[in-house]
């Protein structure tokens, strides 16, 4: 390399081209608040008026700041990794996490003592409960994918991330979506597709956001230095790029002004409940099993520091995996008037889901083979264990409740929220915690976490929370289903609809208090690793273990 | 060349994945949407169903801002308990106008696709205001603010336009009246009910939230729930001829 003081300094295409897009931005975004036709419309415009110039400022000062190369992309034959977007999306994972945790506590609350309503229309369970789930799957499980996937693929590839300011415009752009939209439910903007209520302009910002992360991701792993794509980029590449088809395919609504938040869906009734649930589900799929199998299959591997169990197997789940999720949608709307053929679709193929589900958790489970002896001494990885362990589970009670017999005493109970929570506190949290656990370390440059111990108190607090939390859930859904089509025995319905939820006030207050726990373990978790970045041993020099790739 | 070894293309190539992963991922979403866009079975024929009045669309959106989805749904499945406890089992016609649907997936409170004409407009007034002053055991939010907030009467009309922009069958008549319309379904006294009768046969023309002035969120939200699953006469509907 040449002397960097020799060479000229210019701005590069991402510079020139984003300080004045982001000021033009901001200035339409005043017009948009001007012109608002309603108070959130006016409110978000604002924000992202806000939002414009600082990013508009913050390119040209970088600009005005930095030495005339770019960061090299290798320093001594080694490849000098980009770290910085990583760092701040798992910082906020942590945040998101437990603001998500919280608004969970409050609503599981508010169904066993509704006064916490407070009957104000911004506290309301109907507006808290999207809060609630966008903040633990996108703004949690997104940050800790996005983390998680921009530090994996440059490991396994040995190669700096692509690009220099699209990273960055990826972890913000995508936290700046996440404001948009949980201020949004607490003001009423909603669309209401489940777990797909955010506006049409917040969808617009998240489509450009996303094609962004696809394109970093991908040309990440066009420039790799290792022959092979690692097994966990299938996966983090299937997640984003089916992920970017779903929200496209379900999202095409018109809106009413382009000054006002709110839009009409492009589809109605019948087709529109097929699309919703056929995003939903792989929702599901893809963005909280496909990608956390991508975490699975990286940290498990490197912290039992075992090799993957089954290459083969890996490649049969993957394909089978993917192309049997997609078809599963239908099984949300079973009796429903969606016609009876594509709910028998969507019942055969929930269950035959079942294996390539399985192949995963036996990948993972059996990787540990020859290295068992670790769970008891890591509880690190024991949480990563744990949490392939639920994956089972919920990947065995999901087929059972889809096939329509079950179906009609589970549908519309708390049977699908307990079913739901094992697969999103079991799996996707644990799975999440132990790459949390592992990551930071890594990315801060310390030996090892501030303390082994309270991992331990983590993961037992939060194991016990979350049997609580399924079991009331259990209990009760199934309680309400007989409930409902209970008959005496002159032939009359035996209960009225307000017996059943009189019925759920004791499950209610468990599931409150299994949430509590959860929401303790991760406080203890932010706490630890808080106190890793803080307070633990800095090394002097990078591991010599960490630059070399997973396989 | 065994098997195994053909997979080396997709691991060595990143375009070839992506492009594998897209044609995978494509099949079960054609085959089980697009049918329904064109199979004839998919939506029954029957008499009576008809777009929203401005009020009621209005109420509508009141619905779904508030998240009632959350709790109610609104998909009665054909099963005896069902039947017996919310009346008819829903069809898909009775939902073709619904940009979004609101089938729900979860019944912490009851279903509400038939709730319309099940109990008075006071009734709706109070339980919406203080849910537990009627049912002490309940455990839904109140709404007290609805009372308190009138609708937006300007805009209705663009409403209707974009509705009819993604497939509601709203006529020009309708939408150059969307705004009187929205004013005479709340107030019996309005000179322009006739017209409105007209346009909207059989909707229901009342003070629905009991006090005069223009009208609230409260009005709007209680005309939705009014006509939910009362459009199509049941008597007269012949299941036979629907079987799919």
């Amino acid at each position: 390399m040449t002397n960097a003081s020799a060479s000229v300094k210019s701005m590069t295409f991402g510079e020139a081209v984003l300080w004045p897009l982001f000021a033009v931005l901001a200035f339409l975004c005043l017009i948009g608040a001007g012109f608002a036709h309603d108070t959130p419309f006016a409110f978000h415009a604002s924000l992202a008026c806000v939002a414009s110039i600082a990013a508009s400022f913050v390119i040209l000062n970088r600009y005005y700041d930095r030495p005339a190369e770019l960061p090299p992309q290798e320093i001594n034959g080694r490849p000098n990794y980009s770290l910085g977007p990583i760092k701040f999306a798992s910082v906020a994972a942590i945040f998101w996490g437990i603001a998500g945790f919280t608004v969970g506590l409050i609503i599981a609350s508010q169904l066993a003592w509704p006064s916490l309503n407070f009957d104000l229309p911004w506290t309301t369970f109907g507006r808290l409960r999207p809060l609630h789930t966008s903040a633990v799957i996108f703004a949690f499980g997104g940050n800790v994918l996005i983390a998680t996937s921009f530090y994996v693929v440059q490991k396994t590839c040995r190669t700096r991330l692509s690009g220099d300011l699209a990273p960055w415009f990826v972890v913000l752009g995508y936290n700046f979506f996440i404001v948009i939209a949980g201020t949004g439910y607490l003001l009423g903007v909603t669309q209401s597709k489940e777990y797909a209520e955010p506006e049409w302009y917040a969808d617009l910002w998240l489509t450009i956001v996303w094609v962004t992360y696809l394109l970093v991701f991908l040309m990440t792993l066009v420039k790799r230095k290792e022959p092979h794509i690692f097994v966990a980029n299938w996966f983090y590449l299937a997640f984003i790029v089916t992920i970017a088809v779903l929200h496209l395919g379900n999202n095409p609504a018109l809106p009413v002004s382009v000054f006002g938040s709110k839009s009409y869906i492009a589809w109605g009734g019948v087709q529109d409940a097929m699309f919703q649930w056929w995003y939903g589900h792989n929702a599901v799929g893809f963005f909280l099993t496909a990608g956390f199998l991508a975490i699975m299959y990286y940290f498990i591997p490197k912290r039992a520091e075992r090799p993957i169990y089954s290459y083969r197997l890996s490649i049969i789940h993957f394909w089978a995996l993917i192309f049997l999720y997609i078809w599963a949608g239908p099984h949300h709307l079973h009796y429903t008037a969606l016609p009876d053929w594509a709910q028998t679709l969507g019942m055969t193929f929930s269950i035959m889901l079942w294996m390539p589900s399985w192949g995963g958790m036996i990948n993972g489970l059996m990787t540990l083979s020859g290295a068992w002896d670790k769970l008891r001494t890591d509880p690190v990885l024991r949480m990563l264990v744990v949490s392939v362990a639920f994956y089972g589970m919920a990947t065995f009670e999901g087929p059972m409740m889809s096939v329509k017999v079950v179906n009609s005493l589970s549908h519309y109970t708390d049977w699908t929220i307990g079913h739901v929570h094992s697969g999103a506190l079991g799996w996707v949290g644990f799975v999440s915690f132990g790459a949390l656990y592992c990551l930071v370390p890594w990315l801060w440059n310390r030996k090892g976490l501030y303390s082994l111990k309270l991992v331990n108190w983590h993961f037992w607090i939060s194991t016990i929370g979350i049997v609580l939390y399924i079991s009331a859930m259990w209990v009760s859904g199934i309680l309400q289903g007989l409930m409902w089509r209970a008959y005496t025995s002159l032939g009359f319905l035996e209960y009225s609809f307000i017996e059943s939820v009189e019925a759920m006030h004791p499950f209610y207050i468990i599931r409150a208090a299994g949430g509590a726990l959860f929401l303790i373990g991760a406080l203890i978790m932010a706490f630890n690793l808080w106190m890793t970045v803080n307070a633990g041993e800095a090394e002097e020099t990078q591991a010599a273990g960490l630059l070399q790739p997973a396989e | 060349m065994s098997l195994w070894n053909r997979h080396k293309i997709f691991e060595k190539n990143s375009i070839i994945l992506i492009a594998g992963i897209l044609a995978v991922i494509a099949v079960g979403g054609l085959v089980e949407i697009t049918p329904l866009f064109y199979l004839k079975s998919t939506i029954e024929v029957v008499d009576g169903v008809r777009p929203y009045t401005p009020l009621e669309l209005t109420g509508r959106n009141i619905y779904v801002r508030e998240g009632c989805y959350l709790c109610h749904s609104q998909m009665i499945r054909p099963l005896r308990d069902e039947v017996e406890r919310y009346g008819h089992y829903s069809l898909a016609a009775e939902s073709m106008y619904d940009h979004p649907f609101q089938w729900g997936s979860k019944r912490t409170g009851p279903d509400l696709a038939r709730v319309g004409a099940k109990y008075s407009d006071d009734w709706h007034v109070r339980h919406l205001t203080d849910p537990r002053a009627i049912v002490p055991q309940s455990v839904m939010p109140g709404y007290p603010a609805l009372a308190a907030t009138e609708v937006n009467i300007d805009d209705i009309a663009a409403h209707l336009r974009t509705s009819r922009a993604v497939g509601v069958p709203y006529t020009d008549d309708q939408i150059a009246n969307a705004k009187a319309d929205l004013l005479a379904q709340a107030d019996p006294d309005n000179a322009g009910i006739d017209a409105f009768q007209k346009r909207y046969p059989k909707a229901a023309v009342r003070n629905f939230d009991g006090k005069g002035g223009n009208p609230t969120e409260l009005d709007a939200l209680v005309a939705y729930l009014q006509m939910l699953g009362t459009l199509v006469d049941f008597k007269l509907y012949d299941e036979k001829a629907n079987l799919r």
